[in-house]
């Protein structure tokens, strides 16, 4: 089938979504997502961030859609014209979504552990506004443990539902889930269970925001002062390939590897989620073997943070 | 909920419950039935109706004993419950009071209503009387616009409220008249 | 023809909602002839010529609907029917159900075998719990007698009617919500593609139809889909229930010809006749709240000087700029001392309770708007808000995963463009807008 994505035409296998087929083409037609992950059938559709405008349904029926589709949801037809970044309503309606997002939002950046590398945090930066027009109390929950692990800080969900996911595809017995509805809508285990799963630390790998995040780490460091190193171990019960966060010859934290989506990387053909014992008990050097520096490209934060894109390249022009 | 209301949202346990009584276990039995099999799950929330009005509101001993019986996990009970408004998972009193506060109610009257029972059972919209007999909630729409103002009461429509009949119908749940 | 009734006509029958009465009145026709002598395809062939439309408010043609359900060898078909009346304004599949259960179970058995379906749900939200009891006899009773069950008037046909409650939720009534809820899971709209007509209840193809559309199948199969779309104007062809309530002298549940002149339908001996307590029309909300506002110099007139009907495209006339919409036929009718402000903040309030919170432009929006909507009616607004309103209400639609936002928006919108006057009378009058409206000043009934 081929579809053509902001003038650039690429061709995909019937069934494709959108945002797969633009992210086939790769670079500035990729549609932002908070909600939708590849590697969790079953999520997308929720956060519309990825709306994009379909200018022509298909070669057989080329009217255009009314409405902005969720292209993480909508499956493309041959002869498809979508637009992403050439269209002004996308635009529009992408600050909208990144507006309503960020009104109930704390703005703790400054203290959030996911600074630097939270997929909100560059959606405000491409399509925020300076200001806030919000003039009502936010909506505020207090931090809860789930486990000893993992915090919650429901004032940052945005309700992807990537954890709840998360539970049931990777672990046996989900016991945290969504409820009560509308604004008053929260991740939690409704009765303080803890979460005592294997596999269960995921779910702070794909939480979009800063709402759920590795109590072992938290307030230890800012990410972007830390260096992180491709490792891999021999575990017996995940792959043992990871991301070490290091200082110095101190490993900080340990997270799975993440692709340029934010998505846990598919290594050998199956996805590299990593065990609760890789990420929280392995923190001694001697159990792992270090690969290399990875390079981490797509956080608007961490990347300022390294000086290689804005401030290189001046100085190159100088000497 | 948001803050306000999160020390009630972690379960009271305090309800005695001792498990369902027969009859309710039968019936549990019979609506399981209008599903086809592996697709049980359907029954949840006609479930949770019977729970509620066998012990009175949703405590987690209730639910739990639901999802054991559905042999699902209890958090699929729990979303399901917290997501319908017609599941009280707080104790609430032996009658509750639900005032219609949507548009046609109250274009015909409703908030003087509401403010009514409220003054007359001296409790806010939220709270239950001292003596448990009470607890007043408001509601959005009951589909009974054209008999506005209404209130249910556990399944019971009470429509055209006016004062008088508000009076009545206090008098009548307190001494019993009107069975639940 | 006047006051002609194709749903009603038997309605005060006394015993009407007994098998025995209701058969005795010529119930169970359509099943009878539709299993005896017409086939499956048939019986949709005289849906389609009917002209019937969706009753539960998005007007779409019922023959056109049924014609899309996907027929795969050896996956069961389910016909499910949408009881989840909760839209504000809108009583009418009530009143139906309660006066006249057979009526739908009736219906449900002809859709069912014009759908292939051998196995169909009545959902009925979890608040009309007597009435699941009153259908739940009438089903008895029909299996009783051989309308349900194995081998329906010994012509092979076999179905199971079952009915299940909601448990209190609006967004049940989006049709995805409702399969949703049906398989016992919280109210949460499906991301569409795919439709319930390929994959709906269980994966399986589904079609979710409201109880005014079932029931309106009965008098289809029964006269002929031509003599029903002889009924009505235009495109809108057949009668339907309006359930009118608010300021009226008798609001109430109407059967109507489509077509019928509102103003007829306001004032008319036959039906509401005018607005109660000696008082004059301000607005009108035709059909269920989440229809914009007309306000009452386009309720009986449209902006071009016509008549204004009854009927799908009477009351478009105009689009959202001076028209409304038909909807689900929940007439809200407001007196001149009705205030627009409270009432869109009261209809915003709703929809914020009701938004299921899946999706961020309706579950941030909605709750937004009603506290911009809020703080003006209880004269801490500026006009400032106004604007923002609007534009509030322009980001949530068409962003959203289902109808609800759009629902939500349309509301505001249209008030805004009608009475913007008195918006901008509540930022300048503060104290006055507190005290004129009755409630506010003591106890604020937030969420």
């Amino acid at each position: 089938m081929k579809v053509t994505i902001d003038d650039i035409e690429v061709e995909v296998e019937a069934g494709t979504s959108i945002l797969n087929a633009a992210r086939k083409i790769g670079g500035e037609v990729v549609p932002p997502a908070m909600c939708y992950y590849s590697k969790l059938p079953g999520t997308g559709g929720k956060c519309r961030t990825c709306l994009v405008e379909v200018a022509a349904g298909s070669t057989a029926d080329p009217r255009p859609m009314p409405k902005l589709v969720a292209s993480c949801s909508t499956p493309v037809m041959d002869g498809m014209i979508v637009k992403n970044k050439t269209s002004q309503r996308v635009h529009e309606g992408r600050s909208a979504v990144v507006e309503f997002l960020l009104i109930n939002h704390p703005l703790d950046c400054p203290v959030c552990d996911q600074a630097g590398e939270c997929n909100l945090q560059d959606l405000g930066y491409e399509h925020g506004s300076v200001k806030t027009r919000y003039e009502e109390e936010r909506r505020t929950f207090d931090p809860i443990d789930i486990g000893d692990k993992i915090k919650l800080h429901m004032n940052r969900c945005i309700l992807c539902y990537r954890c709840v996911e998360v539970a049931n595809q990777l672990t046996e017995k989900r016991v945290h889930g969504v409820m009560h509805r509308g604004e008053h809508a929260e991740i939690s285990t409704y009765i303080e269970h803890a979460i005592d799963n294997e596999f269960s630390g995921n779910m702070i790998d794909v939480c979009p925001v800063g709402a759920l995040t590795d109590r072992t780490f938290r307030f230890k460091s800012r990410v972007w002062f830390l260096k992180p190193m491709e490792a891999e171990c021999d575990c017996t019960k995940c792959a043992g390939k990871v991301v070490l966060w290091m200082f110095g010859k101190e490993i900080y934290r340990v997270t799975g590897r993440k692709d340029q989506y934010g998505e846990i990387e598919t290594i050998d053909n199956k996805t590299a989620w990593i065990c609760n014992e890789c990420r929280y008990d392995k923190k001694d050097l001697a159990k792992w073997k270090v690969i290399g520096p990875r390079v981490i490209d797509r956080h608007s934060v961490i990347s300022q943070g390294k000086y290689e894109t804005s401030i290189n390249s001046p100085i190159k022009k100088i000497n | 909920m948001p803050n306000m209301k999160r020390e009630n949202n972690i379960a009271q346990t305090a309800a005695e419950f001792n498990g369902f009584s027969k009859e309710t276990i039968a019936k549990f039995n019979e609506i399981k039935n209008h599903f086809p099999v592996g697709k049980e799950k359907s029954a949840i929330i006609r479930m949770l109706h019977l729970a509620q009005t066998e012990v009175g509101w949703l405590s987690t001993e209730a639910m739990d004993a639901v999802a054991t019986f559905l042999n699902i996990q209890t958090i699929e009970v729990y979303e399901v419950a917290t997501f319908y408004t017609m599941f009280h998972v707080n104790p609430v009193g032996k009658h509750v009071f639900e005032v219609c506060r949507t548009g046609p109610c109250m274009l015909v009257g409703s908030d003087q209503i509401i403010d009514y029972i409220s003054e007359k059972l001296n409790i806010k919209v939220g709270e239950t009387t001292a003596d448990g007999e009470f607890t007043l909630k408001t509601v959005e729409c009951l589909g009974a616009c054209g008999y506005a103002p209404v209130l249910q009461c556990k399944y019971k429509f009470h429509e055209n409220l006016t004062k008088d009949k508000v009076d009545e119908l206090i008098e009548a749940y307190r001494s019993g008249i009107i069975e639940n | 023809m006047k006051n002609r009734k194709l749903l009603l006509e038997n309605v005060h029958i006394p015993g009407i909602e007994t098998y025995d009465v209701y058969r005795k009145n010529g119930g169970y026709r359509s099943v009878e002839k539709a299993i005896k002598s017409l086939t499956p395809d048939e019986v949709v062939e005289e849906v389609k010529k009917s002209g019937l439309r969706g009753r539960g408010g998005a007007g779409f043609p019922t023959g056109m609907k049924w014609s899309f359900l996907a027929k795969p060898e050896g996956i069961p078909r389910y016909l499910v029917c949408n009881a989840d009346e909760s839209e504000p304004g809108t009583f009418k599949d009530r009143y139906l159900m309660e006066k006249i259960p057979h009526l739908l179970v009736e219906g449900m058995i002809t859709a069912s075998y014009a759908l292939g379906a051998n196995t169909s749900y009545i959902y009925i939200r979890g608040e009309f719990m007597y009435i699941l009891h009153i259908l739940e006899k009438a089903i008895a009773e029909a299996y009783d007698n051989g309308f349900l069950g194995k081998n329906i008037l010994g012509k092979g046909y076999d179905l199971d009617l079952f009915v299940v409650p909601g448990g209190g939720a609006y967004i049940c009534g989006e049709e995805t919500a409702l399969l949703e809820s049906l398989e016992g899971k919280r109210g949460n709209p499906r991301i569409k593609p795919p439709f319930p007509a390929v994959k709906g209840l269980w994966g399986a193809p589904t079609v979710v139809n409201n109880v005014e559309t079932i029931a309106a199948v009965v008098p289809i199969v029964n006269d002929g889909g031509e003599a029903y779309a002889a009924i009505g104007i235009g495109k809108s062809t057949g009668t339907k229930l309006i359930s009118a309530c608010g300021n009226l002298v008798k609001p109430g549940v109407y059967e109507i010809d489509l077509g019928l002149s509102i103003e007829e339908f306001i004032y008319g001996d036959d039906y509401c006749q005018g607005i109660a307590n000696n008082k004059r029309l301000k607005a009108c909300v035709p059909g269920g709240s989440s229809v914009p506002i007309l306000p009452h110099y386009l309720v009986t007139k449209t902006a071009n000087g016509d008549d204004r009907l009854m009927s799908y495209e009477s009351l478009a006339e105009g689009a959202f700029a001076s028209g409304s919409m038909l909807g689900s036929g929940g007439f809200i009718v407001f007196d001149e001392d009705q205030c627009i402000v409270r009432n869109t903040w009261n209809f915003t309030r709703f929809y914020a309770h009701e938004s299921c919170g899946q999706c961020s432009p309706c579950r941030e929006g909605t709750g937004w708007m009603e506290k911009v909507l809020y703080r003006l009616e209880t004269g801490n607004g500026n006009l400032r808000d106004i604007d923002l309103l609007a534009e509030i209400n322009k980001k949530i639609e068409g962003n959203t995963i289902c109808p609800l936002g759009d629902a939500a928006a349309w509301p505001v919108a249209a008030a805004i463009r009608h009475f913007r006057d008195e918006f901008e009378w509540h930022v300048s009058h503060k104290e006055e807008a507190i005290k004129r409206n009755y409630g506010l000043s003591k106890e604020p009934m937030l969420a």
